[in-house]
């Protein structure tokens, strides 16, 4: 496992853990590949969080090997861990907007952060707003939105630089079920662009709206295939063919 | 290095991301503090540099100046001796001036302490005075040689470097300095700790937009670049106010000190570069702050991941 050709993450054997707790993941091995949607499944407590902060390099893993665009998670230098994060968009459970920056600018700063010109920065961030519905709230400070409204203008500032990876941990969980499926048609019309998606839900309704996804399910810090998605080809195409 | 210093603000910082960290502003206590520091550092930093001219213009006035004092009780042979040393001073090539003190001047200077006519008095004999000045300094061996040289023909005579009268005032003068000194290093240390734990509290309260930030791609550069921004506009407010204020103080005490008149406070004054040291204090605190802003988020952001 962990050797797919052209993959962009792989995960082999990955423990994690707390300081000298047990673990919270155990014997993780997956591969993503470019262009996939995979829904990440299991009750709390099941190590979901943990396993979104492996991807989007909020931890470092205890045992294993982590590979990222090709780099070696463990032993990549700290100073090109941004390099690696510009590539990933997330979509935190709990939004982290900047509370002294306006909807606008909070969607605005990972093109800031990269180094675009205002000029440039100005028309994306406008159309996502707008995308979103939320053009109308574009100078409201997070404490004045609403939770649906913060969440959608986190997950826009998660898209808004196209990354390669999309890890989003419950990106419905705030927003009334007709939002809900026009964020995950956002995430859809990513992933057909190429963009990765990984998405932790527990909602099982959701997994049926994108029939086109593979399921990762975590159990106890274990991870099991019921879709195939850890293998490749994913068991759909294998089936195909 | 200052641009180096700037290097991440303007990458990060064009304009709105600017206000990623809440500015207190006048309303926090950074301002203020840096702005009492640059103050008690612009009037130890004039304290200093006034001592030193003083100093300085006392020692180039007494360099190389001798007295030799003759102390023969029979007036007749004082005046020998008087005249012989005079003799041997006057053919010395080192010695460019010589004078015998009159007589008047002595009464003049002894009034005080003696009384008037008192020196008119024969039973009170008060040795003969004579000034010298040399081309160099008065260093131990010229001393010794000049005593060499008079001690034959005037046994009486003892001579002195002028600079040696003034040693224990130049001495209190260079501890003085030197305390003004060590005042303006430890208000830059201060300073420095002041911004320091500013920072740090300032990294403790925005803990969760760092974190934001890192996920979203910044640098520690661009990160420590928003606070060093933060701090330095502090540091610019605070450092005007401490200028005008620690200006205003100096120019005030200069007043006061230049109406006492006194010789030696009078070779006091600050020349044009005191006041252009004096006006770069707020420009250094405000390269230390930021300085030191910089290396305390760096620092601590080195320690996650």
């Amino acid at each position: 496992m962990g050797t797919g050709a052209g993959s962009i993450v792989e995960f082999d054997n990955v423990g994690l853990r707390y300081g000298t707790d047990r673990e919270v993941l155990s014997d993780v091995s997956f591969t993503l590949y470019p262009g996939s949607f995979y829904f990440l499944t299991g009750a709390s407590g099941a190590g979901k969080t943990s396993m979104l902060k492996l991807l989007y390099c909020a931890q470092r893993p205890s045992r294993g090997v982590v590979r990222m665009f090709g780099n070696d998670m463990i032993t990549l230098p700290r100073h090109r861990l941004p390099d690696v994060r510009r590539r990933i968009g997330v979509v935190f459970q709990d939004f982290r907007l900047v509370p002294h920056l306006s909807a606008f600018d909070n969607i605005a700063l990972p093109l800031r952060i990269a180094g675009m010109s205002e000029r440039e920065i100005t028309k994306p961030v406008a159309d996502m707003l707008e995308w979103v519905g939320l053009d109308h709230r574009a100078d409201a400070h997070p404490a004045t939105l609403s939770g649906g409204e913060q969440q959608r203008v986190a997950i826009a500032r998660a898209v808004i630089a196209r990354p390669e990876i999309l890890v989003a941990d419950e990106p419905t969980g705030n927003v009334d079920p007709e939002m809900a499926v026009k964020l995950l048609r956002l995430f859809e019309a990513l992933n057909r662009l190429g963009t990765t998606v990984v998405v932790a839900t527990h909602d099982v309704h959701l997994l049926r709206k994108v029939p086109d996804s593979l399921i990762m399910r975590l159990d106890k810090g274990r991870l099991s295939d019921p879709t195939g998605a850890l293998r490749y080809p994913p068991r759909r195409e294998r089936e195909a063919n | 290095m200052l641009a180096r210093l700037f290097d991440g603000a303007a990458r990060l910082v064009p304009g709105e991301a600017a206000r990623l960290l809440p500015q207190a502003r006048i309303g926090g206590p950074m301002p203020w503090v840096i702005a009492i520091m640059v103050a008690l550092t612009v009037i130890s930093a004039a304290a200093a540099l006034a001592l030193d001219n003083v100093a300085e213009n006392a020692r180039a006035e007494i360099a190389g100046g001798i007295t030799v004092q003759v102390v023969e009780g029979a007036p007749g042979e004082r005046a020998r001796q008087t005249q012989a040393a005079l003799a041997v001073l006057e053919a010395d090539p080192r010695v460019t001036e010589v004078r015998q003190v009159p007589q008047e001047e002595l009464s003049q200077l002894l009034e005080p302490w003696l009384g008037a006519g008192t020196l008119e008095d024969e039973a009170l004999a008060t040795p003969s005075l004579i000034d010298a000045q040399l081309d160099n300094e008065v260093t131990a061996p010229v001393l010794r040689d000049l005593r060499a040289k008079l001690e034959p023909i005037a046994p009486a005579a003892q001579v002195d470097a002028q600079a040696n009268w003034l040693g224990p005032v130049f001495d209190a003068m260079r501890s003085l300095k030197l305390l003004a000194l060590g005042l303006v290093a430890l208000l830059a240390l201060t300073a420095a700790a002041a911004v320091w734990l500013a920072a740090r509290t300032a990294l403790g309260s925005n803990g969760d937009t760092i974190e934001v930030i890192h996920h979203l791609g910044g640098t520690d550069g661009q990160i420590a670049a928003i606070f060093q921004r933060s701090v330095g506009i502090d540091a610019f407010i605070g450092g005007i106010a401490g200028l005008l204020l620690g200006l205003a103080a100096v120019m005030l005490l200069g007043a006061q000190f230049a109406a006492l008149g006194s010789g030696l406070v009078a070779g006091g004054g600050l020349s044009l570069g005191d006041w252009g040291l004096l006006l770069a204090v707020p420009l250094i605190a405000l390269v230390l702050a930021m300085i030191t802003a910089r290396a305390t988020v760096l620092a601590a952001l080195r320690r996650k991941l």
